[in-house]
């Protein structure tokens, strides 16, 4: 686990894109002057007649792309999950989501590991912005290998994606089962407590359950990549055999993965869960490993919160 | 007036170094298009605007909005220059737990609303304006934008409804230097013909060469005697403008200078620093 190779997500988005698109000549992509940055530069260099700049113009984008999307074509659309979300919410709801288009909004540098940027720029709410909206699936990879996975199953499944990936490299998580939407997995297996995470907060876990380890505690450590349709007999099924729960993201508490995960024990099977996440403030500035720590996103506080989940 | 201009040259080269020193201790941020906001900005601070940096809350101060605001740098060396905050805030720029966020942050004194989200400034300055028509005040609004930036569908919204509300108190300046962040504005999504297109919406405009302090002087002066309408100066600036390296070099849009690059750009702006003390002595 600790020689893990460190990979970009977009890298794998950019390069599984050009694939897409030798394969697809209705395949498009269209980004707002961020294209080196999500790497649809790639796309853009092969085909750049399929490529579409709009600017710094994200929501003429986004309700294109649902133009675009009516008359056959299958749309990638990138930039800053701060920019492909709260900017164009109107426009994902009414134009893409209403209408049931074909577009994949694959957006980058979501989260607090945006780092320097600042509160700004760290997009805490976008799940919990699209997970309202009907027909819109979510996915939030936890490394390249599996964002390459999550592209191409959104390239095949009809109807609006929203994929979250980071800015930092992550490093490429052993274990994984094969990808398909809406099915979570276990990627390592214990019997007290199980931490259900998604995107870079796998990583974290399986850092924390090393930690437990050590503490004679064994935890179950699951990848729910797909918050919507999130797998609601996996979940109640995890509930039912561990005495604690913990979920971790990299997103507020509210909203995101932990109400998700709370929304289906609520109903089918009750039971105390304990969230890591951000605990509705906005971030600041900072480097991402600081961050993680100030916010309490660290392997070792998720250590403290599954720890915690026995004791009461 | 000679005097006076000189003054704000120097005023203008320091905060350039001030620029570079801040951004390469800090390790990321933007310079290209602080160092072409720097006369824009040195003029409005130590000149045109009123303000009270012991009192950052006076009522009848002129408001500043920064609307491009990833160019914050520019405006953290202008506020500590004129005393909003002291010199050594400066050096913990985008670090944890400071002031100076990556970033404007309404926290910091001297910021009257945070930004970083592009395309909205201008609505902004524009309820300012309001505010002030409202409450019959004399104070002024200022609103600095990127010409990237003014691609986004929110800025004509608010172009539209500054003019139909003859917000007079109200001058924008388009930071004009000819780059965004994938390439050349005219490439990637064109603006021209930017002048015209202003005027189409009903403002007052103004170009002018945005590193001549003596035609910014003048564009901001004129914009104080508009009546019934906003005013927009188009100030034509260089991205990265005074290091030799940054310029028009659109890299460094969002890149800082390492070590090495700081000390050439410092030693570069020394030099244009001593090239003006000696035309100085000439008056
Ligand atoms: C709404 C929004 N979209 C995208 C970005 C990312 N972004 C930051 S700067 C920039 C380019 C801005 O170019 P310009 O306005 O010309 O800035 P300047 O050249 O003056 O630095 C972009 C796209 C953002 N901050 N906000």
């Amino acid at each position: 686990m600790s020689n893990s190779e460190y990979l970009y997500t977009r890298d794998a988005y950019g390069k599984t894109l050009v694939e897409l698109g030798r394969a697809d000549s209705n395949v498009v992509v269209l980004d707002a002057d961020l294209s080196g940055s999500t790497r649809t530069a790639m796309f853009a260099k092969e085909f750049p007649d399929r490529f579409f700049n709009f600017g710094v113009a994200e929501q003429n984008m986004m309700a294109s792309a649902a133009g675009l999307a009516s008359c056959g074509k299958i749309v990638f659309v990138s930039t800053f999950a701060m920019f492909a979300t709260a900017r164009v919410l109107d426009q994902i709801r009414n134009s893409v989501c209403y209408n049931d288009c074909n577009v994949k909004i694959v957006a980058t540098h979501a989260g607090i590991t945006v780092g320097e940027d600042g509160a700004s720029h760290q997009a805490l709410e976008d799940v919990a912005f699209l997970r309202a909206i009907p027909g819109m699936k979510i996915i939030v990879p936890c490394d390249a290998e599996e964002t390459k996975d999550a592209v191409i199953a959104a390239y095949r499944n009809k109807g609006p994606f929203y994929i979250r990936l980071g800015r930092s490299k992550v490093p490429v998580i052993p274990d994984k089962k094969e990808f398909a939407v809406g099915k979570a997995y276990v990627i390592r297996e214990g019997e007290d407590v199980a931490i259900l995470s998604c995107g870079i907060m796998v990583w974290e876990a399986l850092k924390a359950a090393k930690i437990l380890e050590n503490k004679n505690i064994s935890v179950t450590v699951a990848n729910i990549h797909t918050i919507k349709p999130v797998d609601e007999g996996f979940i109640v099924n995890l509930a039912k055999k561990h005495k604690g729960l913990v979920v971790c993201e990299e997103h507020q508490i509210i909203g995101g993965l932990y109400s998700a995960v709370c929304e289906v024990l609520s109903s089918k099977y009750p039971k105390k869960i304990s969230p890591v996440g951000i605990q509705d403030i906005f971030g600041q500035s900072g480097a991402p490993e600081e961050l993680m720590k100030k916010y309490g996103l660290s392997a070792e506080a998720i250590a403290d919160k599954a720890a915690g989940t026995l004791q009461d | 007036m000679k005097k006076k201009i000189v003054q704000l040259r120097k005023k203008a080269n320091k905060i350039r170094r001030l620029i570079i020193e801040m951004l390469s201790k800090a390790g990321s941020g933007h310079p290209g298009g602080s160092l072409s906001s720097t006369e824009i900005v040195t003029c409005l601070f130590f000149e045109v605007m009123r303000y009270n940096s012991e009192d950052p809350d006076w009522p009848e101060r002129d408001r500043f909005h920064l609307s491009k605001g990833h160019c914050c740098p520019v405006i953290y060396a202008a506020l500590a220059l004129a005393g909003h905050f002291d010199m050594g805030k400066l050096w913990n720029l985008r670090k944890i737990d400071s002031l100076l966020q990556g970033h404007p942050d309404w926290r910091i004194p001297g910021i009257e609303v945070g930004s970083g989200s592009l395309g909205q400034g201008l609505s902004v300055a524009l309820g300012m304006g309001l505010a002030g028509k409202l409450d019959k005040k004399d104070w002024r609004v200022y609103c600095l934008m990127g010409d990237g930036e003014i691609q986004e569908g929110n800025i004509w919204e608010a172009a539209m409804a500054a003019a139909h509300f003859k917000v007079d108190n109200l001058c924008g300046i388009v930071d004009y230097n000819r780059f965004q962040i994938d390439g050349h504005i005219e490439e990637i999504m064109g603006l021209e013909p930017l002048v015209n297109k202003w005027e189409s919406f009903g403002w007052h405009t103004h170009q002018c060469d945005g590193h001549n302090i003596e035609e910014l002087l003048e564009a901001f002066a004129e914009a104080k005697t508009v009546k019934q309408k906003p005013t927009v100066i188009i100030a034509n600036t260089v991205k990265g403008k005074g290091v030799s390296f940054m310029e028009h070099v659109v890299d460094f849009h969002g890149r800082a200078p390492n070590n090495k690059e700081r000390e050439i750009a410092l030693a570069e702006l020394e030099e244009i620093e001593k090239l003006m003390e000696e035309k100085d002595e000439q008056f």
